[in-house]
């Protein structure tokens, strides 16, 4: 998420005081990604040494200024939204690497490797789902919040469904299950952000 | 007592080599109030386990418990009737009758047990309010979009007070906002009392339940544990 274009942004809609900022930035992206207005001042610091945004008077205490975007901070804002995101992967994937490990550790069942971590990230996928049931089918910034997650992490799930399913269907690259093994991850696994 | 109850549930089709084992010792409880979604691949057993607790199958070993009711312990036509008035079902294709019109589709479970038309379309027409399609309610189902068939499937699953909601993929070929809103109206159901069982092998969609329960081979293997809460996603946003 970058900050500065999403204070940029909010700024379109008239001069804003910091407080405010910090208060339209979590309510639009459904307080799912928050945002400390400590970080909101620093931005604004930047952005207006940048001469994308200006405020009312240069010396005053910082809660006291009001904001306003200026030519050069639409025009960046533009650009910024027109411009693709990056999206090739990271050169590794974490869970991949996992599962590929799994593969040559004798003993291990890959099978409940892959469960383990597919039942982790539905977990996180029912917190995101109460996110949206709670706001209501009106809050559609909260919607594309939690959708965008939602649908990142229900592609996880696929893979490891797909997973699954390669593995089965070549069990001589699966060894052999051990019975007892437990069904809990061993540390929490972080999905890549 | 669950609403929904299997304890040690198997299901054995064919016999000798092309014995095949669609379920093995399968224990699930659903409390009235909560979804449960069950997921897993093709041929894991899913359809088959829904068709078991609807009564619409027998298993081959152990005990299904509606309300408490072991269904071996009772006649084929009291089966019958339990499914008429204790349960709703949602098929992936709707299975609406094409010569009857919405409401009178709805109210179909009812008239088959024997309420009277009146009385029937009242409680057929309230839970179309339900559903927000109470204004489609003279229209036939040919004259509707797939979002509104299913809700009129919905509306004639849950008619009447019914203790225990089935779904098998119950979204169908919707698009995913209107799966989505599929899954709210399960959702609320189960929230005003009712036992939910929705078959899914999405995971967006199983997102809605309170719980999931995996099923691989006819086992059960895992599920989830009760969601913290959506705090927990702010605290973990803090760290980014």
């Amino acid at each position: 998420m970058s900050v500065p274009h999403a204070l940029l942004a909010l700024l379109t809609g008239g001069p804003k005081y910091g407080l405010r900022l910090q208060q339209e930035f979590e309510s639009r992206t459904g307080e799912v990604w928050p945002l400390n207005v400590g970080q909101v001042y620093t931005t604004l610091q930047r952005l207006e040494r940048d001469g994308l945004v200006e405020s009312d008077d240069g010396e005053g205490e910082r809660s006291r200024k009001r904001y306003r975007i200026t030519s050069d901070g639409d025009r960046e804002l533009a650009d910024w939204l027109r411009t693709p995101p990056d999206l090739v992967p990271p050169p590794r994937d974490e869970l991949v690497i996992k599962v590929l490990v799994a593969l040559q550790v004798p003993g291990t069942d890959v099978h409940e490797i892959l469960q383990v971590h597919r039942r982790h990230v539905i977990e996180i996928m029912q917190r995101y789902t109460q996110v949206k049931a709670a706001a209501g089918e009106d809050d559609v910034a909260l919607a594309l919040v939690a959708d965008a997650e939602l649908f990142r992490l229900e592609a996880i799930v696929r893979w490891l469904d797909a997973a699954d399913v390669r593995l089965k269907q070549r069990p001589h690259l699966a060894p052999v299950e051990v019975a007892g093994m437990p069904l809990e991850p061993t540390q929490k696994t972080e999905v890549s952000q | 007592m669950s609403a929904l109850e299997l304890r040690q549930v198997s299901k054995i089709y064919g016999s000798g080599p092309t014995e095949v084992h669609a379920l093995v010792a399968v224990d699930l409880s659903v409390e009235r109030g909560e979804l449960v979604a069950i997921m897993g691949p093709s041929g894991s057993g899913k359809s088959t386990l829904l068709t078991i607790a609807g009564s619409l199958e027998q298993p081959s070993g152990g005990q299904v418990l509606v309300d408490g009711v072991d269904l071996a312990s009772v006649s084929r036509s009291d089966q019958a009737q339990m499914r008429r008035r204790s349960i709703g079902y949602v098929f992936q294709d709707f299975n609406l009758l094409p010569g009857l019109t919405a409401v009178e589709n709805v109210t179909l479970p009812l008239e088959l047990d024997g309420t009277r038309a009146r009385p029937a379309r009242a409680a057929g027409l309230e839970a179309m309010e339900e559903l927000d399609v109470s204004d489609l309610a003279d229209r036939y189902p040919d004259e509707l979009s797939g979002g509104e068939r299913q809700r009129v499937a919905i509306a004639r699953a849950i008619v009447s007070e019914r203790g225990l909601l089935l779904a098998d993929e119950p979204t169908g070929a919707l698009d995913s906002v209107n799966g989505e809103a599929v899954m709210r109206l399960l959702r609320a159901a189960t929230k005003r009392g009712v036992a939910g069982v929705v078959v899914t092998h999405e995971a967006q969609l199983a997102s809605w339940a309170d719980r999931v329960v995996f099923l691989r081979d006819g086992h059960v293997v895992d599920q989830t544990v009760a969601p913290p809460g959506p705090e927990s996603l702010l605290a973990a946003g803090d760290r980014r």
